[in-house]
């Protein structure tokens, strides 16, 4: 599983630890993310993510 | 109105004495719009001011340097109060080239026509040399925007900070240390709590970053320049960049019919205990900026609400949607409030904080149209609840 980060602020999403506050549990891929999903930062979009080498 | 910061670096923004409200933000003492002039072997403009300004900002300059003698502006923050003289800037400016990082060129071109512009893009650590003088770069994502970014001068150890450490505060004098420090670290903190308190995170990080610079002055884009305080401003950050709350108890609630304003009074005389401090706001009394400066370093927080047509009232919820979006962390609170048929306006206020992920230290104190003696007691003893909690949380 990949991590992604956030382009616009430079959160990153790590799978490994989900993000329980927001109801996804750990071990989640980034492509099993809701479409309304929202980086918890900055409020942008699934689509402004990309993945990280 | 220019002033020196060192020897060829002058402020050269605009004083806005009038406005008032500020895209909501009630500025009580006005703004400014700070825009710095650097002049070395090359010059160079850090940051502009809001559009209708910009005949200011280019009288400032030329009273100074004759305008194409101008090499580099530098945009620290694409938001339009800095960045929206830029298009008569650039206009007058044929030999400078926008200096800026990639995300704040994208945004300039969603706001500007920037085809005409010259554009030097940079990423942190990058520099400019001005000759006797380097303009280093810093990106500071979300501190305010994604584009936003620092630009320190290490030779004057002058850091340029954009949003960061401003305040809406207009004067004739420039510098933070002509005015009573109290003032100005409450106007830094308002500033802070309406802008900045999303971006907590970021902030700690830009503060953890600052302590390998050797900073002795601070130009804020808004507000007073720091040179004699910079340490206790950092301090200051620093706790509200935590959520670091005071033994603080704050009472937020409109009323229609006196019910739920006399069980916010009835629990402010149950949270009055030594050592805590409680504030009582009356929402239509008062208004969302200091609501959210109230609430930054308040521990624990009452909100109330009489129940109008099966919900709470349409303030209340202005202020409970605007602070949920400020993402106010680490808090505690209960919900109270009237009703006369239907339920709703309490229970409302409850589930919105716990959408905040506040602490809930109890179930939605109710009282049908009237409260009795016997609801004023346990407003009181939620009033003693909150404070005891607000004890616990500051320490």
């Amino acid at each position: 599983m990949k991590k992604y980060v956030c382009d616009v602020c430079g959160w990153v999403y790590d799978p490994e630890e989900g993000l329980p506050e927001e109801g996804i549990d750990p071990g989640t891929p980034f492509e099993d993310l809701p479409d309304d999903f929202v980086c918890p930062e900055c409020g942008a979009g699934k689509d402004e993510f990309s993945v990280v080498d | 109105m220019n002033a020196t910061l060192r020897e060829g670096i002058d402020w050269v923004g605009y004083v806005d004495w009038t406005i008032r409200d500020f895209h909501g933000y009630t500025a009580e003492r006005g703004t400014t719009y700070n825009a710095y002039l650097v002049r070395g072997k090359k010059t160079a403009l850090i940051d502009t001011v809001k559009a209708p300004y910009g005949q200011h900002l280019l009288q400032n300059i030329s009273a100074l340097a004759p305008l194409q003698s101008v090499d580099y502006v530098v945009c620290n923050h694409a938001e339009p109060d800095h960045a929206g003289a830029l298009p008569e800037i650039m206009a007058k400016m044929p030999n400078a080239t926008l200096v800026c990082d990639q995300k704040c060129k994208d945004a300039l071109s969603r706001h500007f026509d920037i085809s005409d512009w010259k554009f030097e893009v940079i990423n942190t650590g990058d520099t400019v040399s001005l000759g006797d003088r380097i303009l280093h770069f810093i990106e500071t994502p979300m501190v305010h925007w994604p584009e936003s970014m620092f630009t320190y001068v290490p030779e004057e150890k002058l850091l340029f900070s954009m949003d960061a450490f401003g305040q809406h505060y207009a004067s004739s004098q420039r510098f933070e240390d002509e005015f009573p420090l109290e003032t100005v670290i409450q106007e830094a903190k308002s500033y802070y709590a309406n802008i900045l308190m999303p971006y907590g995170k970021q902030v700690a990080k830009v503060l953890q970053q600052m302590d390998a610079f050797n900073i002795e002055m601070i130009a804020p884009s808004h507000g007073l320049i720091w040179r004699s305080h910079v340490q206790e401003m950092f301090k200051a950050y620093r706790g509200w960049a935590a959520f670091r709350p005071k033994p603080k108890v704050l009472i937020i609630y409109d009323t229609m019919w006196g019910s739920t304003g006399e069980m916010a009074r009835a629990i402010l005389e149950g949270a009055a205990l030594p050592g805590v401090e409680v504030q009582l706001i009356h929402i239509r009394s008062s208004n969302l900026t200091r609501i959210a400066t109230e609430l930054l370093d308040a521990a624990t927080i009452a909100f109330g609400s009489s129940t109008l047509n099966a919900g709470m009232m349409p303030m209340a919820a202005a202020v409970l949607t605007y602070l949920k979006g400020l993402r106010p962390a680490g808090k505690a609170g209960l919900a109270f409030g009237s009703y006369g048929w239907g339920r709703g306006g309490p229970e409302a206020i409850d589930e919105y904080m716990k959408t905040m992920k506040w602490e809930i230290l109890r179930n939605p104190l109710k009282a049908q149209y009237r409260p009795t003696a016997e609801i004023l007691d346990e407003c009181r003893e939620a009033g003693k609840l909150l404070a005891v909690k607000a004890k616990d949380l500051a320490e």
